[in-house]
């Protein structure tokens, strides 16, 4: 029994043209058994931050507190918002700290991050449970899908992608993983951040 | 005490393996000399199989198969599974799930988990599924020889018996089914639980699998004789949608059967997640609207508001 696949779950973040998806599922398992299918595993950090974590859900809750905790501690600091590279190091760090008795979760962090011409690059990244960062340019994946979601996001994605289609592409590739994965589903959240806004929305999934 | 009986007795799958190897393979296979039905040199009796040439078999195998207590072994066996049957007024209902893992990977959404022994006898699968499959259809042909023999359909006593018989005969060896053999005969509907270790009970209600507490937890509330058919057959469907959405490893469709004095009906393949948004369709029995608890509360109470009119579940942060 890993510790990892106790609760279940997956986290999936996309890049888009000028914008950024993040999503995941909504089980909390006990292993075998569906207690709850509306445990969310994306928290808002800034109105342009997103974080998805999976993996043990005590220490979801645990970290989603954590990161509030410091982000707020940096905001009040710096006097200004947290941009995604900062955050990015931020969690590295975090997990870090745990080396030898780590946090039993993979982050993924999507967001808008402010050029200096004043316009919006997206950035996500994902990390190990340790806090080894991992800046893709395409999408990143974590959570007992993750294989699944690697293959159907190999095929899926392109790049450049509009909002919509983005939303379409992230979502076809998480339900479609997590339909081939007994320990995550039973429902989807997604997230779109772009410059103006962020569209989220709730997915009708298989309930199996 | 196994290896004292296996040394000892001349009934056991170790003795005829024994045997065998006093024999020193002199000849050709029967399955050598033609296919019988595609069953090899099954139609003569017990079958053979060759095992591994070591001292204790029984002790290797166990060593590699996959045994409740020993999750690192070699031969890796399905578990998750859901199967019910129950006997009632009006017949048997025979449900199950359609869903294979491995591991955590759904394999398959499509898996036919009721074996159709003859147009009188169904065995369900549970566990190993090449054993299940393989030995039900084993025993199919062994009830139609007994037909043969004596005139008379077989009952389902004595063709449960001849199975729980068969796979005790290989105990230890690392054999794995859980399996109800239903039927009807002159004694009227029948349900027997039969499974790899020997265990054969005669019941009105069953239910194997990892699901099955799931399913137990359905039937047991909503069974007794008197159902009428559409009533049974709504139960047995309920009762693997429950499993279905509650257990990792149950789910995608439920493929449902009900046993009559003039032999099995297929009633229907239904699938699961519509089974919870939408109901079973229109067939007799459903109650006409989905399964699924946050379908029925939807706008029951305030923390269950009805969504937005004419607008999915969708909503837009500024």
């Amino acid at each position: 029994m890993s510790i990892m696949e106790y609760n279940g779950g997956s986290v999936i973040a996309m890049v888009g043209k000028n914008c950024v998806a993040v999503a995941s599922d909504l089980r909390l398992g006990n292993q075998a058994l569906t207690v709850a299918t509306n445990f969310e595993k994306v928290f808002p950090i800034t109105d342009r931050i997103y974080l998805g974590m999976s993996g043990l859900a005590t220490d979801v809750t645990t970290l989603r507190e954590t990161f509030r905790y410091r982000v707020n501690m940096y905001t009040i600091k710096e006097e200004r918002d947290i941009e995604p590279e900062a955050f990015a190091h931020l969690v590295s760090s975090t997990l870090y700290e745990r080396r030898f008795g780590p946090f039993f979760i993979e982050p993924v962090i999507a967001g808008l991050s402010k050029t200096s011409s004043g316009a919006f690059r997206p950035y996500i990244a994902g990390a190990d449970l340790i806090g080894c960062l991992n800046f893709a340019k395409d999408f990143v994946v974590a959570g007992t899908a993750s294989e699944k979601m690697f293959g159907v996001a190999e095929g899926l994605w392109e790049p450049d992608l509009e909002p919509e289609d983005l939303f379409e592409t992230i979502s076809q590739t998480l339900l479609n993983s997590v339909d081939r994965d007994a320990y995550s589903g039973w429902g989807a959240i997604v997230h779109v951040i772009t410059p103006e806004q962020v569209i989220t929305r709730t997915l009708k999934a298989r309930m199996d | 005490m196994n290896t004292f009986i296996d040394r000892f007795s001349t009934t056991s799958a170790a003795s005829q393996v024994r045997k065998l190897k006093e024999q020193e393979e002199d000849e050709f296979s029967d399955a050598a000399w033609g296919s019988e039905a595609g069953f090899g040199n099954l139609a003569k009796g017990i079958p053979s199989f060759s095992v591994p040439s070591v001292h204790d078999p029984t002790a290797f195998l166990r060593l590699h198969t996959d045994d409740h207590a020993d999750p690192n072994c070699r031969i890796k066996i399905q578990h998750g599974t859901t199967t019910l049957a129950f006997r009632f007024q009006g017949g048997v209902i025979v449900a199950v799930d359609s869903r294979a893992t491995a591991g955590s990977y759904i394999a398959s959404g499509t898996v036919k988990k009721v074996i159709e022994i003859n147009p009188y006898l169904l065995g369900t699968m549970a566990g190993g599924a090449a054993d299940c499959q393989y030995w039900e259809t084993y025993l199919g042909i062994q009830c139609r020889l007994h037909e043969l023999r004596n005139r008379e359909r077989i009952s389902v006593a004595a063709a449960s018996k001849y199975l729980s018989n068969l796979v005790y005969s290989y105990k230890g060896m690392g054999l794995s089914m859980g399996t109800m053999i239903c039927g009807w005969d002159k004694t009227g509907p029948a349900v027997y639980y039969v499974d790899s270790d020997g265990t054969r009970l005669k019941g009105d209600l069953f239910s194997v699998g990892s699901g099955s507490t799931f399913a137990y937890g359905v039937l047991d509330q909503g069974y007794h004789w008197d159902l009428t058919d559409e009533e049974a057959q709504e139960l047995g469907r309920r009762s693997i949608y429950a499993a279905g959405h509650r257990d990792a490893f149950s789910g995608n469709t439920c493929n449902l059967y009900h046993v009559k004095e003039d032999g099995w009906n297929f009633i229907g393949n239904f699938d699961i997640s519509k089974m919870h948004y939408e109901g079973p369709g229109n067939v007799p029995g459903a109650p006409g609207t989905g399964y699924g608890y946050d379908v029925r509360v939807l706008g029951r109470n305030s923390s269950n508001p009805p969504p937005p009119e004419a607008a999915p579940a969708v909503a837009a942060h500024a």
